[in-house]
């Protein structure tokens, strides 16, 4: 990155063709590829420093094993963007593709994991059940008494977060667009039309200075600040913050190679390039709002279930933990596209636990969607409208 | 080639030199929680209680923001072991 980055804040322009609000993964990603497909002038904000959303405090799971068609097929195409990014933006996102293993542990999540797999099979995905001998073939350390089957893709994947965000943040930078962290933005409109919005300085130097810009394209990609962020338009969004907790330990040699996960307890680790098992689970006694403190409990509740899984693991010391918040929707299926009411408006959000996966395809499949008019039946069928027309979709492989 | 600020170390647990801060201070990254998560200064075992206020004054001499607080700590205070922990919660309670 550049010294724009720290631009001055008088230095944002009054007016711009499409104002990014949030630069987390799905603002970034968003951006970078209208940028590509000459979108004109593009500014982009975020109240805080790079990687402070979700963005910057996630697992880095990156896994097509999904259960419902949609997701299954937009996750292959973001994991094929997840091969080529480091090449693509030149930076090191230290991807790892050793795959996920889903573990049940009763008929019924078998069942699920079952029909899961034979969908995901027709699209072409390596997927496929296992038994407890092959389970403990891949990952021996597993204690397998009580677990029934698994299903394993060998081609999911984790990457580390940071550089990812620092990498679209960059090529966005060589395309022109111009990303402003620790500036805050007040979304404007007039007569049904977005007309841009009012800023704030969050930084010591400029603290308290504010300005306009005017941008007919306004894009909501706020994660989940998202409902609070749409309330003073008057929009209502059925979205709502759940925190979630995770945690990472001391550093260990090579040895897990899938991310493993449970989704009757929520429970999901892998072991990060740096050595640490990085993992959390479900939590559902959480304070309301975007909360992003740490909590005991969640130590004790993950602890449990990961030590239960792999009994190994007992000695191995926690160092640190963190929180950050899923933006759950009332369907597990995101908010994206526009809305019916505020012409100009796009917005990006409800991206649940796997936000940062979709991100590179509904970046690139929302500038399509912009400026040449297609997918048009993807953000039909995830748009806000679906709410009132009462077309709820499902999807049942929610972490967390 | 290798030279003396490639050797500096200033974040011992991650060893973070002090050419990588320069470097991240280079690239834009002029707040305290931006320059830790590019460099990884203060996520190590220490967790930072040795290296937060050498990394903050480093910034502040390259002209980044001065921090109005230290990076958000991050617990537990010491390592915890996973079998300790797991006898927080107890069997019936679940998420
Ligand atoms: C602990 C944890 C683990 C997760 N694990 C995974 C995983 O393994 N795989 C996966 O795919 N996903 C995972 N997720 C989910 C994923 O991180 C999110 O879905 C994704 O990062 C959302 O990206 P975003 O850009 O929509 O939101 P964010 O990254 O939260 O970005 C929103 C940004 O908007 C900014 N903002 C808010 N209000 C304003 C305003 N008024 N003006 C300007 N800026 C504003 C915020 O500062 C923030 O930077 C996890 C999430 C958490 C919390």
């Amino acid at each position: 990155m550049t010294e724009e980055l720290t631009q001055p804040f008088d230095a944002i322009p009054d007016a711009c063709d499409v104002l990014v609000v949030g630069a987390g993964i799905m603002g970034l990603a968003t951006a970078y590829n209208l940028a590509r497909m000459g979108a004109g002038r593009i500014v982009i904000v975020d109240r805080s420093y790079l990687c402070s959303g979700a963005s910057g405090r996630n697992g880095g799971g990156v896994r097509a094993q999904f259960s419902s068609e949609t997701n299954i097929e937009l996750m292959k195409r973001s994991l094929e963007l997840c091969d080529d990014f480091a090449t693509e933006m030149g930076i090191n996102v230290w991807l790892r593709r050793d795959g996920y293993l889903f573990l049940a542990r009763n008929a019924k999540r078998r069942a699920e994991l079952e029909a899961s797999v034979a969908l995901q099979r027709s699209h072409g995905l390596p997927t496929r059940m296992i038994g407890p001998s092959e389970i403990l073939s891949i990952v021996p350390e597993i204690d397998v008494s009580g677990i029934e089957a698994g299903s394993y893709n060998p081609d999911d994947a984790v990457v580390f977060p940071w550089p990812f965000v620092w990498g679209y943040a960059r090529a966005c930078q060589r395309l022109g667009v111009t990303v402003h962290p620790f500036v805050d933005a007040e979304l404007e409109a007039t007569g049904g039309a977005m007309s841009g919005a009012l800023l704030r300085s969050q930084r010591v130097e400029s603290l308290g200075q504010e300005k306009h810009i005017r941008a007919p394209l306004v894009i909501l990609a706020t994660g989940a600040w998202s409902p609070e962020v749409a309330a003073p338009l008057g929009l209502e969004l059925p979205n709502h913050p759940h925190r979630h907790e995770i945690c990472s330990t001391e550093p260990l040699k090579p040895f897990l190679g899938p991310l493993v996960a449970d989704l009757e307890s929520g429970l999901y680790f892998s072991q990060s390039m740096r050595g640490e098992i990085v993992g959390g689970v479900s939590n559902a006694r959480v304070p309301p709002g975007v909360d992003q403190r740490s909590s005991l409990r969640f130590l004790g509740l993950y602890a449990k279930a990961l030590t239960r899984t792999m009994p190994i693991l007992g000695s191995v010391r926690v160092l640190r933990q963190w929180a950050g918040c899923y933006d759950l929707t009332p369907d597990g299926s995101p908010i994206i596209g526009r809305v019916d009411s505020l012409e100009g408006l796009i917005l990006l959000c409800g991206f649940m636990g796997h936000g940062f996966m979709i991100a590179p395809i509904i970046g690139l499949l929302t500038a399509r969607y912009l400026l040449k008019n297609e997918e048009r039946e993807l953000f039909h069928r995830w748009s806000l409208g679906r709410f009132e027309r009462g077309e709820l979709l499902p999807e049942s492989m929610i972490l967390g | 080639m290798s030279t003396k600020r490639d050797k500096v170390i200033v974040c011992r647990c991650e060893d973070v030199t002090l050419h990588q801060v320069d470097e991240a201070i280079a690239r834009g990254h002029r707040d305290l929680e931006s320059l830790k998560r590019y460099t990884g200064f203060g996520t190590g075992f220490c967790q930072g209680k040795q290296c937060v206020a050498l990394c903050a004054r480093l910034l502040v001499e390259r002209g980044g923001d001065p921090p109005t607080k230290p990076i958000t700590p991050r617990p537990p205070i010491r390592p915890i072991a996973l079998a300790d922990l797991a006898r927080l919660v107890d069997d019936g309670d679940g998420p």
